[in-house]
């Protein structure tokens, strides 16, 4: 289970880190690895699975904003182990720089190697774990101010919309101290559901998933110990065969077909009163994970209409309304719907009066592409095109188009319906009274409607 | 430890060469060096970060090594790890310059700082120089007994790089036998945890020479020492608990009893958020449970609820590494996951490798009642925008047509890709009717009509021209316009810039000659004449054989080239059940990803932890052991037969083009073994596959060994039974109530496989390999009872059932046939018996 060499690169190839643990693996190793990722052969535009063998060198691979986290081995270990490894190797970078981007890494490489040497030994993996490493690890993180940053993980998102939240905390060190010499006492706990919902072209339901994460960043001092309560009414497990148990209850309670837990989680008392009690160590990570596949509303629904008008053209027509709350803003929405191949032009007409719409048709690709600011829930927009072919068809049109995919979030929503009831932090003193953020986002995975 | 040297030795001109750089470096270090002032730490540090970050884009900057080790004189701790960094980096390549670390590392390994001891004594470790062994000794003894755990995870780790080093200095200082001590007895866990890493490696090398290594590597895997790992495994770090999951793997339980203890004790590590630590939980449980079929099955059931949410809770990557290993389980066991088949269905933002994993695993798992919503599914895919995507959903509905579920339907939906009018649509779906037409000629009416409304200008691909002149060729007589499609294309022959396609013309012309001769002639003789003069040494041979065979007898050629049809039964493109269990047993391993055992990818010292079967009575594959090359051989040969027509071409031009560079003129001997080749590897010559599978299915029908099978095989007509079966218990045990005995019979088990039998699951391999499925078994020695179930190949509902009593020390068995066809049930006996005869034959 040991790995020879750990690096990482920059999209252009650049080494940024590089170390060898074990000297096995000949020298040249990235330039390998970079050409083999770059120019994947077998189709043209597939990418390179994270894990391949080039003259019985083993390459793993995650990528990471942007960037590429490697390991080789000539060892059959367990694919899992080093994949995980690569992208925990990122969250504690982050972690510990805050931020985590070419620049950050360029300006904390010294401390970059400091972690990894107490990440690895000859190979082997010592700890993961930004707590553990802390009385380790001396280096000073330099800070890059996060302003200029993209968001790069679900929890960034909170920096954008909502007002209420403080929008550095999730780009902050766990190490560094603040700039005014002193620490926040705070803790926050973030509830992500990735949503996946596939309507057949009819308008009904044909799959649909929500993977969701509890997460907590702790920058509480002396690790007090931590409960959190969730819905009372939640249930865990419905094999494929045992759905209908579950039926005549399904009005009320939250039923996850499954979920994890990270390892600090104490769940002596989760089977009674559906709370876990935990120490939270430094950093990010996940307290909870878990899928559920019970019925929910899809909070968005689309319409599609694309129809022959004349001999090279057709109209597109998408509805898309927003089914949820009136008090609940969604941001960031992108619709793409692909065209039929032989579309030369695309002429749009957005609704009277739509503030922040853009629409767009690539012509590389023959895409569609329509993106909203916001949708307020209950709201209904609407986006009609007029396309132009290059050649006359004969045949199903819905066939060369379609399906249209949409992305979006919508903060402070969750519909799952699980919730932490509260968060308990157990300390002595009645004075110590830390900033909590309970926070909710849900964000489309993959939210396809078939046309 | 350094970066790439070329980058080190020959900066590209893209980056400056470092030189004056370096040079500047060097003089600033100096300064600093006797220096004590205030502050020159921090302008220590700004130097030191210099050089690092010249080293990492790959200036080489090694000859400040000694202005680096003078500066190293500091108690800045931050300073003092920048400069270990450098010298690790550095030393191997400079011996000479690395006796000078010595000294002030061996002082730092006295320090009073515990941090200081560990960081000194890991660098000295790593300094990877032979001739410097010596000094390493002293500081690793007392490092193991150091009273910090940090400094003592570090000396073990040491340990461990000393041996590779130096085996003999490391073996020689009795510290194999110290780290086993601490590993016993340490209260640190990541102290035992490196224990036990170093000892495994240290001893699985020393094992090959050396007894008592081979001795202590065993004693590892004794019940006190993994009861011991067990029972604290809470105490470990994530990591640390795969390594003992993977120690665990290789435990050979006493009873059943010791296998549910160990179960109950890892039942929650299912819950792990790690993939990596459910994954090795996943596998001890499929281990321990391998000899009891139903527990085997609710541990499939157990764990498939956490392996997917794994796979949806983490990167893409992450989710790859589980959805391969589901994909094992899925084709393992198709029927558990069948009501599953959501899961697999491909989100649109999903990367390839994924989306291609997830086709394979829904046609593995379509069976009767999903097969409608999957093909309906996979259909969609076929109109997608990722062209690589669409047509591998293509070949899916293809492959699942093959697997005989709800042919009609499918046939149809493939008429209606052909209808869709994009051309990688309809190049698959070309290639795709003739597979199927090859194994079910009764739909040849239906499919024809279709093809033959495609024009044949519309089709560019090689593998679907070739496929569209195949059937032209095969159905002339169904296409009114067949002779005069041909000629259009053999009248553009210049044109056709492939071989593939010029060969199958060529066999084409030939058939459609032989069925409508007046039509034909004038193309057969333009494209016999254009074969003739082809550049393609393949291509002119075929024409030239052609020819002569045509000017010997013209009956004795269509004999040749177009005998009867026989559809074919399987298709043989699929991996043997030995490569899969092997990649079974290497669960959670590369194999997994790669799909194939690790033989086949790394040599054998990296084989790593996973490759047990030395310790385990696995069947061996070792690829020179001569009882796999059989089977070998025989895939081989069966691709040739059976695979499409282009892969064929390929292997055929790799074969014979050496001989017949050699041969300068055309006699007698050379045509007919030309005549040989063609017919063996030509698309067109059935009457050799006719023959070939029949020997195919001696073979495959009657195992690999070749003396006893006629011997044992009557002459009833062989009855061929589905290699996919599938039955669930509960449809067994209905089964196995309602239906009567049709037939009892007494065999004798030969004494290899009673040897063999120690081990129940390999006789449930076994079988399986004969297209026999165990779904129950159990008992004790001497006594054995197995159920078995197979199906008919062309008739999925009609099953037999097998009640099989083996009796160890007699070397009897007694076996009960219930069938639900009761006319063919002798036949089947027989089937069994043999491939019972054959059990533990090599």
């Amino acid at each position: 289970m040991m790995i020879s060499q750990f690096f990482v690169l920059s999209q252009r190839g650049d080494n940024i880190v590089f170390r060898d643990y074990r000297a096995e693996v000949p020298k040249g190793s990235t330039e390998t690895f970079f050409r083999k990722v770059k120019f994947w052969k077998e189709d043209a535009n597939a990418e390179a699975p994270p894990i391949f063998n080039v003259d019985g060198v083993n390459y793993f691979h995650v990528k990471v904003v942007g960037l590429y986290f490697v390991a080789t081995t000539r060892v059959n270990v367990s694919p899992s182990l080093v994949l995980e490894l690569l992208q925990r190797i990122a969250r504690v970078i982050k972690d510990y720089l805050g931020v985590l981007n070419e620049d950050s890494f360029r300006k904390n490489f010294v401390l970059v190697y400091e972690l990894l040497d107490e990440v690895i030994d000859f190979g082997y993996v010592q700890t993961t774990s930004t707590e553990v490493l802390k009385s380790y690890v001396f280096n000073e993180p330099i800070v890059i101010a996060p302003a200029r940053l993209q968001p790069i993980d679900p929890a960034a998102i909170f920096t954008q919309g909502a007002k209420r939240m403080p929008g550095t905390a999730v780009t902050k060190s766990v190490v560094a101290n603040d700039p005014s010499g002193r620490r926040r006492e705070e803790i926050f706990v973030d509830i992500i559901e990735k949503i996946s919902v596939t309507f057949s072209s009819s308008g009904y339901i044909l799959t649909s998933e929500i993977d969701g994460t509890i997460q907590m960043k702790s920058y509480l001092s002396g690790n007090p110990e931590i409960r959190i309560a969730l819905n009372e009414d939640l249930n865990i497990g419905r094999g494929g065969r045992s759905v209908y148990d579950y039926r005549s209850s399904s009005g009320s309670g939250v039923i996850l077909d499954d979920c994890n837990f990270h390892e600090s989680v104490r769940l002596d008392s989760f089977d009674s009163d559906r709370t876990l009690s935990l120490v939270p160590p430094d950093g990010e990570f996940p307290v909870m994970n878990y899928r559920m596949t019970q019925e929910f509303k899809p909070p968005f629904h689309v319409n599609t209409l694309i129809e022959e008008a004349g001999r090279l053209k057709a109209e597109v027509i998408i509805k898309i309304r927003a089914e949820f709350p009136s008090d609940i803003i969604a941001n960031t929405i992108t619709v793409q719907m692909p065209l039929p191949n032989f579309t030369s032009r695309a002429s749009f007409e957005l609704e009277p009066g739509a503030a922040g719409q853009k629409s767009d048709f690539k012509e590389t690709n023959k895409m569609l592409e329509w993106s909203l600011k916001k949708i307020v829930g209950g709201a209904e927009h609407t986006l009609r095109a007029k396309l132009t072919f290059s050649q006359e068809f004969h045949g199903n049109i819905t066939k060369e188009a379609g399906p249209v995919s949409m992305t979006f979030t919508i903060p402070m929503y969750n519909v799952s319906k699980l919730q932490v009831k509260y968060l308990q932090i157990a300390k002595k003193s009645s004075s110590y009274n830390p900033y909590r953020w309970v926070r909710y986002v849900t964000q489309a995975n993959s939210y396809v409607a078939r046309i | 430890m350094a970066p790439p040297a070329a980058s080190q030795r020959y900066p590209s001109p893209s980056q400056p060469s470092g030189k004056s750089e370096v040079t500047d470096l060097k003089s600033q270090l100096r300064q600093l060096a006797g220096s004590r002032a205030p502050g020159v730490d921090d302008s220590k540090r700004d130097l030191f970060k210099k050089v690092i970050s010249y080293m990492t884009i790959g200036i080489d900057v090694s000859s400040v090594f000694g202005e680096m080790v003078m500066c190293s004189a500091t108690s800045d701790i931050v300073l003092k790890k920048m400069c270990y960094l450098y010298v690790g980096n550095y030393a191997k390549g400079n011996p000479d310059l690395s006796l000078l670390t010595i000294n002030f590392l061996q002082r730092d390994c006295k320090d009073q700082d515990p941090m200081i001891r560990g960081l000194a004594l890991r660098s000295l470790c790593s300094l990877r120089v032979p001739n410097l062994v010596e000094y390493l000794v002293g500081p690793l003894g007392s490092g193991l007994k150091d009273n910090n755990s940090y400094v003592r995870t570090i000396a073990v780790t040491g340990v461990l790089k000393l041996y590779h080093i130096s085996a003999s200095t490391c073996i020689d200082a009795d510290f194999p036998a110290t780290l086993k001590s601490l590993m016993l007895h340490d209260s640190d866990a990541q102290v035992v945890a490196n224990c036990l890493s170093a000892l495994q490696e240290i001893w699985s090398l020393e094992a090959s020479h050396s007894e008592e290594a081979c001795r202590e590597k065993e004693s590892l895997l004794s019940k006190p020492v993994i009861y011991y790992f067990l029972n604290r495994i809470k105490e470990f770090n994530e990591w640390a608990q795969c390594l003992i999951l993977e120690l665990a793997v290789k435990y050979v339980p006493s009873d059943s009893n010791d296998i549910f203890d160990i179960m109950n004790l890892l039942e929650d590590r299912l819950q792990h958020a790690n993939g990596a630590v459910v994954l090795a939980t996943v596998k001890v449980f499929l281990q321990l449970t391998l000899s009891m079929t139903d527990v085997h099955q609710q541990v499939y059931e157990r764990i498939k609820s956490p392996l997917l949410t794994l796979v949806s809770s983490g990167s893409p990557e992450q989710s790859y590494a589980i959805l391969s290993h589901l994909h094992l389980l899925v084709v393992r066991a198709p029927f558990i996951f069948a009501s599953d088949y959501k899961h697999f269905y491909c989100q649109y933002n999903e990367p390839s490798y994924v989306k291609k994993l997830k086709l394979e695993m829904l046609t593995a798992i379509a069976n009767e009642s999903n097969t409608y919503e999957i093909v309906t599914e996979l259909c969609e895919y076929a109109a997608n925008v990722d062209i690589a995507i669409a047509r591998e959903s293509i070949r899916a509905v293809g492959k699942i047509a093959l697997q005989q579920y709800d042919v009609n339907a499918i046939v149809d939906r493939l008429l209606q890709f052909l209808a869709m009018e994009k051309d990688y649509v309809t190049a698959e779906t070309l290639v795709l009717v003739k597979d199927l037409l090859r194994k079910y000629p009764q739909w040849s009416h239906d499919c024809i009509s279709v093809v033959g409304g495609i024009s044949s200008k519309n089709i560019q691909e090689p593998k679907a021209k070739s496929a569209l002149i195949w059937m032209l060729g095969e159905y002339a007589q169904d296409m009114s316009d067949a002779p005069y499609v041909l000629e259009n294309l053999i009248e553009n022959w210049e044109e056709e810039h492939s071989a593939e396609v010029r060969l199958h013309l060529l066999t084409a012309a030939m058939k459609c000659f032989f069925k409508r001769p007046p039509e034909t002639q004038r193309a057969l003789g333009i494209a016999l004449a254009a074969g003739m003069a082809d550049f393609h040494q393949d291509v002119h041979d075929r024409a030239l054989f052609y020819y002569r065979v045509l000017q010997y007898d013209v009956h004795v050629a269509e004999r040749v080239v177009s005998p009867p049809k026989q559809a074919v039964s399987v298709f043989a493109d699929t991996q043997s059940s030995e490569i899969k269990d092997r990649i079974f047993d290497e669960f959670n391993s590369l194999s997994v990803i790669y799909q194939k055992p690790s033989y086949m990818f790394t040599d054998k010292e990296h084989r790593g932890p996973f490759e047990f079967s030395d310790e385990i009575g696995n069947i061996p594959i070792t690829p020179e052991a001569s009882s796999d090359i059989v089977p070998q051989q025989f895939e081989a040969n069966d691709k040739d037969l059976l695979l499409s027509t282009d892969e064929k071409d390929d292997n055929r031009g790799l074969s014979t083009t050496g001989s017949a560079y050699t041969a300068p003129s055309y006699d007698n001997s050379n045509i007919s073994s030309q005549m040989q080749e063609l017919a063996i590897s030509g698309p067109a010559t059935p009457a050799t596959t006719q023959q070939s599978s029949f020997d195919f299915d001696d073979i495959f029908g009657l195992g690999l060994s070749t003396a006893p099978a006629p011997a044992l095989t009557p002459s009833p007509p062989l009855l061929k039974l589905n290699p996919r079966a599938a039955l669930d218990p509960g449809a067994f045990q209905q089964k196995w109530r309602q239906l009567p005995i049709s037939l009892t019979q007494d065999c004798s088990v030969n004494p290899q496989g009673i040897a063999a039998l120690t081990v129940p699951q390999s006789l449930i391999k076994h079988m399986q390999s004969h297209s026999i499925h165990c779904i129950a078994s159990g008992g004790q020695s001497p006594n054995f009872k197995f159920f078995f179930f197979a199906q008919k190949e062309s008739e999925p509902s009609s099953n037999y059932l097998t009640e099989c009593v083996i009796n160890s020390s007699s070397a009897k068995a007694q076996i009960k046939v219930k069938a639900d066809e009761q006319s063919t049930s002798q036949a089947f006996a027989t089937v069994f018996e043999t491939a019972l005869s054959e059990f533990g034959m090599p």
